[in-house]
């Protein structure tokens, strides 16, 4: 034999035993999790679990530190299920009191620092826990003059349409949330809402005080922490946000569509830094799931398999995962449309990077402001090729003009109430600059028909993509079963060299089909 | 499953008549076939001419390279002092970026389409080509100046406005197949398929037409000049697919598409040389490349030394001919 045919024939069966073996240990990777570390295979039949972190960041300026962070405990709807801190070098102190606090102190801290305080809490609707604490005493109030006539008009106007202290509660949250109401801008001149609201209560003999709150929306990195009005009537309390017109911040508890953990519970600060400057504490959550009678000690075990993989990783990497984990699931589909269907796309990759913009907003405000910003874009870029600039300054002027395009249209959906337009930053603007370079050429070079062909082949191509890694189904697959990886991986090279006809072949080919 | 079948049902006859599809010409012809090293052989249209001119492989002739755009003054020196020249852009494709000066009078310049133009536009055209205007991914270029191509006029019903040229696919050195490229106004006067050139076949073993395509469809005539197309015969055949056939031994890849034309004074010259040759060529001769290509892979064990490009073309002629004319087969059956 030519050494060329032996260099032929050795990927081949190599390849066959490279998908063989990853075939095989990611089916047994999958098999391994769901009955040994018991994930069930689908998502409804799971325990939900919220795991949120803490990140606490100042700079030390040289002498002793302490750091007190409030922690959050067991409230309705949520059990405290876990907690861990990472703070090296520093002692660690718990202070349990009516406010569970961690006390963090330091002799000498130098530079910037960073704390965190991880807690997993367990969704249980049903589980009620005793009243939290004491209701508040009721202050005295005294307004200013100018203030006075405009609170008073306030609290009459909401009891008028009010039955009991809640009923009363949403009824000043609605009037300070309105933008016309006079009497309600008046007091949010000089106060925040929480406060105006916090003292209108008391003003009318309610106990309430002010709470610091989290909403948990999954995957979500770097939030603060939010004020809130707690308002008791009896054993009973609810949480009003008078600064949103948001109507699940009137609910508590894990039933609500926006879930919201209380943080701290006392109206006192959620984090005292003394020998530090510049500090902030920042929130991360993911919601998991593990089957509902496994206990989390046994999946905690010291598993070295376990313990290397990725849901070993702080809170904030792993939300990043989660998308990223996706990302080989869209890889397949534009491989597939490629190989099986002979797709003509714009861009090979491109799509995905669309459909992954697509996953932050909706499909169809994804796929119009697609077309909006794209469309808008090849008529700039048309003006542009007049100036005849050298290429890598004409993209350069694409992207300053593409980003231009996002702003406007932001502005201009904001003001028509178009709320997802305001997401539209989430498109990846290089992409978009250069593929609105590859159209406008391939509409000089080849004429409109193929940039209409490569932009149906691109949008149906993200489309499809968005529509795999859009199932819910899926991403919990692809983030708790990572086998899947591997055989997604065995998948792309087997179509990596299959050799058949393309769908679009078979169509392009059909003269030779019928003659003689 | 019934879509399975009728999958089953269109892709069956193709199979059996050796169609290739891309993905197969990718990973067992290409991928196997072509060095990734050898690639700027042919990707560098420079290169190429270079490379051709050692190994005696006629093309037109070199009349100079302009390399900056300091050096687009030389443009006087470089040009014929009368006659045409064609200017194109190194790393060019698809037939980006040339144009085609057919007289000049040192300050103003006759286009191919008989548009007179002055000197200033033919240097901007020059600079923007430097500049990478025409070149892949737009990285900078160079400029080759060339003598004209004379195509016999003999032949210029059978093409629009353009030069009509021939694409020989060659595998380890043998041709396998041919076709000519003739441009339409719908191709605006490129020969390029995709933008609706025609592809005519050739028989390997005469020179003459077998069929025709344009859009993938099979054509009787041509659209513009109304001229028969199966009246098409390639003059000094021989001697052409001789010239395909001595490419491999210039570029050394095996899987080649080599684009030739012929000159009335100079004979069959080779234009370009491509590393991805595409598929369509299947389509204008009616038949699969996959057996003729097998039959060469099948052919490396039996002969034990290397023979030269005149032997290989005698043997693809024998192998290859083409007896029946699918020109005719319409018309006898109305």
């Amino acid at each position: 034999m030519k050494p060329e045919q032996i260099h032929a024939k050795r990927p081949k069966s190599l390849l066959k035993w490279i998908i063989v073996f990853l075939l095989v240990a990611g089916t047994a990777y999958t098999l391994y999790r769901h009955y040994i570390h018991g994930i069930a295979w689908w998502p409804d039949t799971r325990q939900e679990l919220w795991d949120v972190e803490a990140r606490v960041e100042f700079d030390a300026t040289g002498g002793p530190v302490h750091v007190k962070l409030a922690l959050p405990a067991s409230q309705p709807g949520f059990i405290l299920q876990s907690e861990h801190t990472a703070s090296p070098g520093y002692g660690l102190g718990f202070d349990e009191g009516r406010q569970r606090y961690a006390d963090w102190t330091l002799r000498n801290g130098q530079g910037s620092q960073l704390l965190y305080y991880r807690a997993q809490f367990r969704v249980d609707p049903q589980r009620r826990i005793p009243q939290l604490g004491e209701p508040p005493e009721i202050r005295p109030v005294v307004w200013s003059t100018p203030l006075k006539t405009a609170a008073a008009q306030l609290l009459a106007s909401a009891y008028q349409v009010s039955s009991d202290p809640f009923s009363f509660a949403r009824a000043l949250a609605q009037r300070l949330q309105n933008p016309d109401n006079q009497n309600a801008r008046l007091l949010l001149s000089e106060l925040s809402p929480v406060e105006a609201m916090l003292r209108l209560l008391n003003q009318a003999d309610f106990h309430a005080r002010e709470v610091h709150g989290l909403r948990l929306e999954d995957g979500r990195r770097r939030q603060p922490v939010q004020s809130l009005v707690q308002v008791f009537s009896g054993n009973e309390w609810r949480l009003f946000d008078p600064s949103s017109s948001q109507p699940s911040a009137t609910t508590s508890g894990s039933d609500a569509k926006v879930p919201l953990l209380l943080w701290e519970q006392l109206g006192g600060p959620v984090l005292e830094v003394v020998g530090g400057k510049n500090s902030s504490v920042t929130f991360s959550m993911l919601k998991t799931s593990e089957p509902a009678t496994a206990s989390s000690n046994t999946r905690m075990a010291s598993d070295a398999l376990l313990s290397l993989s990725i849901h070993s990783l702080p809170i904030a990497e792993q939300s990043v995962f989660k998308t990223l984990l996706l990302l080989p699931l869209g890889a397949l589909i534009v491989v597939a449309l490629r190989v099986l269907v002979g797709l003509k796309t714009s861009g090979t990759f491109m799509p995905v990077l669309i459909a992954l913009a697509f996953l932050q907003m909706s499909i169809l405000t994804g796929l119009i402001t697609f077309l909006l910003v794209v469309g808008a874009g090849l008529l700039l870029r048309q003006t542009l090729a007049n100036l005849n600039l050298l290429l890598v300054a004409r993209v350069s002027a694409v992207i300053v003009c593409v980003v231009g395009l996002v702003s406007l249209f932001s502005v201009l959906s904001f003001h028509l109430d178009i709320e997802s337009g305001l997401k539209m930053t989430f498109f990846p603007m290089i992409i978009l600059a250069w593929t609105i370079e590859r159209m406008s050429i391939l509409w000089e070079e080849e004429g409109p028909h193929e940039v209409l062909v490569q932009g149906f082949g691109s949008l149906m191509t993200a489309t499809l993509a968005w529509a795999a890694m859009d199932l819910s189904v899926m991403r919990y697959w692809m983030f708790n079963f990572l086998g899947l990886q591997l055989i997604v991986l065995a998948l792309i090279l087997m179509l990596g060299s299959y050799t058949g006809y393309r769908l679009s072949e078979l169509r392009r080919f059909a003269p030779l089909r019928n003659n003689d | 499953m019934k879509f399975v079948d009728i999958l089953q049902q269109w892709s069956r006859p193709l199979r059996d008549k050796g169609v290739m599809g891309l993905n197969e010409r990718n990973i067992s012809y290409i991928n196997r076939y072509n060095s990734r090293h050898l690639y700027p052989r042919v990707d560098d249209k420079l290169k190429t001419k270079l490379l051709a001119e050692r190994y005696r492989i006629n093309t037109p002739e070199l009349l100079g390279v302009i390399r900056s755009h300091g050096e687009i003054k030389r443009l006087a020196e470089v040009q014929p002092a009368q006659g045409g020249f064609a200017i194109k852009p190194s790393k060019g494709s698809g037939g980006k970026g040339i144009l085609v000066i057919q007289q000049h009078d040192g300050e103003r310049y006759q286009k191919a389409s008989g548009e007179w133009i002055d000197r200033s536009r033919v240097e901007r055209h020059l600079s923007n080509l430097i500049s990478g205007l025409y070149s892949l991914g737009g990285s900078p270029d160079v400029a080759i100046i060339e003598r004209l191509i004379n195509f016999d006029p003999a032949y210029s019903d059978f093409t629009f406005e353009g030069v009509p040229d021939i694409r020989v696919i060659v595998f380890k050195g043998y041709p396998v197949m041919a076709m000519m490229r003739l441009s339409t106004k719908s191709s605006d006067g490129k020969a390029n398929l995709h933008q609706g050139a025609i592809g005519v076949g050739l028989d390997l073993a005469s020179g003459k037409a077998t069929r025709a395509v344009q859009h993938d469809r099979p054509v009787m005539e041509h659209p513009d000049t109304g001229q028969a197309l199966s009246e098409l015969i390639i003059p000094d055949w021989q001697h052409l697919l001789t010239l395909a056939a001595s490419c491999y031994d210039m570029a050394g890849l095996g899987y080649l598409g080599a684009d030739l034309v012929l000159d009335k004074d100079y004979g069959p010259q080779l234009l370009e040389l491509n590393a991805r040759p595409g598929l369509a060529i299947q389509l204008a001769n009616g038949c699969g490349l996959k057996p003729r290509l097998a039959l060469v892979e099948s052919l490396d064990e039996e002969t034990p030394d290397r023979p030269d490009a005149a032997d290989r073309v005698a043997w693809a002629q024998k192998q290859f001919s083409t007896p029946e004319v699918a020109f005719e087969l319409p018309v006898a059956t109305v």
